[in-house]
């Protein structure tokens, strides 16, 4: 948490390398035994839970009902499609937007609340949204679903991509997740996200330092909304369909796992080591059995014990006693460290 | 001339009155004392001083103008701030970090998203003269959750300064310090004395009457003594309760 040079580039070595590694991914992945449209999800996810870990992470407010906005910028990316307009960015903006309406309208109600408190209302948010979606079939296709959502072209004004294709797919995904990490990167590391790391850390004392906790604590539920909605869009687009049950409780129950298994307290990389994680471990352990849930919630039962900092919390730890085994002396080696 | 003054406060939580009526007047670079005996209502007024307790009754006037029922983030902004007897320091933030969020410069940019904290050096420099103020200029790199007992009480006060604060509201500032720590922060209170309207809780006679200019005795609600350090040790009510006795 510490402020070193990388937090104030705007593009990362890390940023880099993540990408260029993601590049490959069509390459290698069906040699690997993987299909290809995993590479989607993984990356449509990783989207999705570094919105998420803006509020867990960065600001400590948990929220279990975050399926609602995901599943919202779904319906909405496919109802702007077939109502407004066939175009990708005109439905994308209409996902992005629907997320955040729908979490300014959680928020007007959830923001003065802290800890469980706050869970529990996001619990019963989340299950408003869901029902509405199962309900309110002349809208959302209840059970049935929206259906027939289109992969809409990639229109850049001078030229026009097609993506049905899976591979074409990923690649417009990954540009757009590309864009999503700087833009997040930049936001925990100003001082909008200090201040919501300060909330985090104690709300009672940046209150009285003169900021005004709830505006911050509403201005960034609809922030990590919007976000969500949009990877919600991408995702129906993806599947060219939107279902109610993205909304449901064991679905927003996922986001929170896969941001706790991969480190996302920790670390801005944990929600996307986490997603990585689970989707490749749903798809090999699946294919083996029925159970995989098992194994999986077994695994993030012992990592919440005894390693509640994640995967990249440990692999952090490991890092800086492997540096302090190396370097000579140990304890001056331990205090320069911290700077 | 006085800066901050209370005016009949009155505060009660259920049908349990906790303040009666307390009146208190603290003037311009005035360091103002609050003692009494524990449960007799100190936290709860320094808590109505800062926002986080709304009075039932009674204007707060900071310099002429109500600030009583404020939300505590308007009250800071007026210019009254305050540190806390359980240490409430941001634990992740290295000890800069802490001083940073707290100065006005950087709270002028709190929805800023576009830049990034790391490598401003203007407010990097403004938050270590702070901590170089209260003797904690070589820790600013570290994290805080890493600092000594004395060295976070230090910073507990480095926060509250860093906000620029026309009152410094001091909540047990000696709490948990040895000798040593307690004379330490006595030199670092005495110095800050005349620049800066002071007012502070605290337990510690010794340290009260030797920095205080006037000390207010709150028991049941209420000031039932008032006056210099000399004047209160010849008060009647002081001397029966035994508060002046530097125990």
């Amino acid at each position: 948490m510490t402020g070193t040079s990388s937090d104030a580039r705007l593009i990362t070595p890390t940023m880099l390398g993540t990408w260029l590694v993601l590049a490959t991914v069509p390459l290698w992945i069906s040699a690997v035994g993987l299909y290809p449209y995993i590479g989607v999800e993984i990356v449509i996810w990783s989207i999705y839970a570094l919105a998420f870990n803006l509020l867990l992470g960065t600001s400590g407010l948990p929220s279990f009902g975050h399926g609602a906005f995901f599943g919202v910028g779904a319906y909405a990316f496919g109802l702007t499609q077939f109502n407004i307009a066939a175009n990708i960015w005109v439905s994308l903006a209409g996902a992005l937007l629907a997320g955040a309406f729908a979490g300014l309208l959680v928020g007007l109600f959830i923001a003065h609340r802290r800890g469980i408190y706050f869970a529990l209302m996001t619990i019963a948010f989340g299950q408003i949204f869901w029902t509405i979606s199962v309900k309110w079939h002349s809208v959302t296709g209840g059970e049935d679903g929206l259906l027939n959502i289109a992969r809409l072209p990639v229109n850049l004004g001078v030229v026009s991509f097609d993506i049905t294709d899976n591979d074409a797919l990923y690649y417009f995904v990954l540009a757009v997740f590309a864009v999503v990490v700087v833009l997040l990167w930049r936001l925990v590391n100003s001082p909008y996200g200090r201040i919501l790391s300060a909330i985090r850390q104690s709300e009672v004392r940046t209150a009285h330092l003169g900021y005004n906790v709830w505006l911050y604590k509403l201005s960034v539920i609809v922030l990590s909304a919007a976000f969500s909605g949009f990877a919600g869009g991408l995702f129906a687009m993806a599947q060219r369909s939107a279902f109610p049950d993205v909304m449901n409780l064991a679905q927003s129950g996922l986001i929170v796992m896969m941001t706790l298994v991969g480190g996302g307290l920790v670390s801005f990389w944990g929600p996307v080591i986490g997603v990585i994680v689970f989707l490749i471990a749903r798809d090999v352990i699946g294919a083996a059995t029925n159970a995989w849930m098992l194994y999986f919630g077994t695994m993030f039962v012992l990592l919440v014990l005894f390693r509640p900092e994640g995967i990249a919390g440990t692999a952090k730890l490991i890092a800086e006693r492997w540096r302090s085994r190396s370097a000579t002396p140990a304890v001056l080696s331990s205090e320069t460290r911290s700077g | 001339m006085a800066l901050i003054e209370a005016d009949g406060i009155h505060v009660r939580f259920g049908d349990r009155v906790v303040l009666e009526e307390i009146n208190l007047s603290v003037n311009e670079g005035e360091l103002h004392g609050i003692m009494g005996p524990n449960g007799a209502g100190k936290t709860t007024f320094f808590n109505t001083l800062t926002g986080s307790v709304k009075p039932s009754r009674g204007r707060i006037r900071l310099d002429g103008s109500d600030i009583a029922g404020l939300d505590p983030h308007a009250i800071a902004r007026k210019g009254v701030a305050r540190s806390f007897q359980i240490m409430t320091l941001f634990n992740d933030f290295t000890a800069q970090e802490n001083v940073m969020v707290a100065l006005p410069a950087f709270r002028a940019r709190g929805f800023d998203v576009h830049r990034a904290v790391a490598g401003d050096t203007a407010l990097a420099d403004e938050a270590n003269a702070v901590l170089a103020s209260v003797g904690l200029g070589a820790k600013a790199a570290i994290s805080a959750k890493l600092l000594s007992y004395g060295e976070r009480r230090a910073l507990e006060i480095a926060v509250a300064l860093a906000q620029r604060p026309r009152v410094l509201c001091l909540d047990e500032p000696t709490s948990g310090l040895g000798t040593d720590g307690t004379l330490r922060l006595a030199d670092l209170i005495g110095a800050l004395k005349g620049k800066l309207t002071i007012v502070a809780v605290e337990h510690d006679m010794r340290f009260l009457f030797s920095l205080a200019d006037r000390i207010s005795v709150i028991h049941w609600g209420q000031v039932v003594a008032r006056g210099t350090p000399r004047e209160l040790q010849e008060n009647p009510w002081v001397k029966r309760s035994n508060l002046g006795s530097f125990g």
